[in-house]
């Protein structure tokens, strides 16, 4: 504005007054040229920290946890077999369930449909117990071969709980991952001939596992977690996964604390790494993914690059 | 107009009603197209040329009629039953279909695209079918994307690919729909290209959706002008789009050409 008007008179603004900073611009300007980064490291360590503090008040027995923390994490293999046998058994399930869903077929709308209900509606740990205590009941009333088979061991309970449980929830998963694939896809199948097995098989679950895959390595975490769930069954030692060793261990001698610490930091562990796969799995997913196409087309240009 | 007699019939519709929602979008259709015929079904949008096509392989149950393909006969309405299904199944072996966007199978290369239906649907071993498929890119004018992903390709190539794949289940009849309307103006010609080898060198049975008036001219042995869901003028290209007998048919054709 000072340089239009050629003839007036030059308006030159007044300097500012020199401000003088308080002490709390003074910390916003210093806190401005810390990285971020390094911020949040910060507040790691003081949350970190004062657990740590909470812990050595409470009279923290570092020798204790250093003696027993392998005992508790060997339960790892547990964890790991039972909830990859049930991420297997869910997986099946979904898979059918969704199918189940999406048919025209009353039976199996209805089965499914109860399927879901029933083991979204009522709580793992009940399913546990129906499965563990109260099958082998039905079996002694149905008689011979039905005893037998109904009178699970505790792993072979768990396994089948908490398949059946995530199968329920992952039946959704699988069925939006279904749904997301094109109905153009659907008619090429059946322009060219094929039944509803084979196009299912060959067009649409094939590029439906895309959308699945990321959620489904989700459940799995949480899987790994609620596997302390079956602990609550009682097993023999080797066979004791990571919750039942704190357990085991910190009631004897009186460490729960400890114990309990060291499950929990296991667990934690456990859930991180599968998350770091997890995240890098469905990045590699997204990668290329225009117009319902992934991971293939990158796989291709590397293809034809060489 | 002249229907070819019954031995050399590849395509015949009779009584073809649909019915969408109470809204009658094909009210009566009769057509026959002999071998080798290359059968041009234009009209405005909404005159019911797609869902023609679409009844004609059940990709749309028709509400009345019977369509007969290579000998296939299937009555339109009523349930599906196993029966039925098979039915079907056995008439759209004998049926390709060229979609308006192509639907080629994304997770697939060009050539297993291609490979798909001989082998999952026809039982055929993959070396055979992927010889058959080298054969069928080749005749696409593309010999050398065989392991392109749909996506890598061009709308004209994927057009091309998608042709290839419908030919390799050795069809008796191809239906075209639209097959040039979501492709570049430039990108037309390789794929009208691809036709009209077919239609002339091959002499595929070819009843095809277009507004391509040029192609229609050169490659038609037949015209059908539909308007409201019924065909109401069909003839050769040179009488149709030189002299309309009926004014719809000839107001469109001012409007397009």
């Amino acid at each position: 504005m000072t340089t239009s008007g050629g003839g007036g008179a030059e308006h030159v603004p007044p300097p500012p007054p020199v401000h003088r900073l308080n002490r709390r611009e003074n910390f916003e300007l210093f806190s401005s040229r810390v990285p971020f980064t390094l911020k949040l490291a910060a507040v790691w360590a003081v949350i970190l920290g004062s657990l740590v503090a909470l812990f050595a008040a409470a009279g923290f027995d570092t020798e204790w946890m250093r003696e027993h923390a392998g005992f508790i994490a060997r339960g790892i293999t547990w964890t790991i077999v039972i909830a990859v046998l049930a991420i297997v058994l869910a997986c099946v399930l979904a898979l059918l369930g969704a199918l189940g869903r999406l048919s025209r077929n009353a039976v199996a709308v209805g089965l499914t449909g109860f399927y879901t209900s029933f083991f979204r509606g009522t709580p793992l740990i009940v399913q546990l117990f129906l499965i563990y205590l109260a099958l082998p009941q039905i079996g002694l009333a149905l008689g011979d071969p039905w005893t037998d088979l109904l009178t699970l061991d505790v792993l072979t309970a768990g396994v089948i709980a908490l398949g059946l449980n995530y199968g329920a929830y992952m039946t959704e998963i699988f069925r939006a991952g279904i749904q997301s694939v094109g109905h153009g896809q659907s008619e090429a199948a059946e322009a060219l001939g094929m039944t509803y097995a084979q196009k299912m098989r060959r067009v649409v679950v094939p590029q439906a596992f895309r959308v699945i895959i990321p959620p489904t390595g989700n459940e799995f975490i949480a899987m790994l977690k609620d596997t302390a769930l079956v602990s609550f069954l009682g097993v023999s030692v080797e066979q004791m996964e990571i919750f039942r060793r704190a357990q085991l261990v910190g009631r004897a001698d009186f460490r729960n604390l400890e114990a309990l610490i060291i499950a929990a930091l296991v667990y934690w562990g456990l859930t991180t790494v599968f998350q770091f796969f997890q995240l890098r799995l469905e990045r590699r997913l997204s990668k290329g993914y225009v117009r319902g196409t992934a991971g293939v087309a990158v796989a291709g240009q590397r293809r034809m690059k060489t | 107009m002249s229907v070819p007699g019954n031995d050399s019939v590849e395509l015949r519709i009779e009584g073809l009603r649909k019915v969408f929602f109470g809204h009658e979008v094909l009210r009566g259709i009769d057509l026959a197209v002999g071998k080798g015929d290359v059968v041009v079904v234009f009209g405005r949008s909404g005159s019911g040329k797609s869902t023609l096509l679409r009844c004609i392989n059940f990709l749309e149950e028709p509400s009345e009629g019977t369509i007969e393909v290579a000998g296939i006969r299937v009555e339109g309405g009523g349930h599906r039953t196993r029966r039925k299904r098979e039915q079907i199944r056995q008439l759209r072996i004998r049926t390709g279909m060229v979609f308006q966007d192509f639907n080629l199978f994304p997770h697939r290369s060009a050539l297993e695209n291609i490979t798909e239906g001989p082998v999952t649907v026809l039982g055929r071993t993959r070396k055979e079918a992927e010889a058959r498929g080298r054969e069928l890119l080749e005749m696409v004018g593309l010999p050398d994307r065989g392991d392109a992903f749909p996506i890598q390709l061009s709308g004209g190539q994927q057009q091309r690919i998608a042709i290839a794949r419908a030919l390799a289940m050795n069809p008796r009849l191809m239906l075209f729909d639209e097959p040039t309307s979501a492709l570049d103006p430039e990108l037309i010609g390789e794929v009208l290209g691809v036709m009209r080898r077919l239609a002339k060198e091959l002499h595929m049975t070819m009843l095809v959706v277009t507004h391509e008036m040029g192609f229609a001219r050169e490659v038609a042995s037949r015209m059908v002008f539909m308007h409201e869901g019924e065909i109401i003028e069909e003839g050769p290209p040179s009488q149709v789009l030189v002299e309309p007998k009926r004014p719809e048919t000839r107001r469109f054709l001012e409007a397009v050409l």
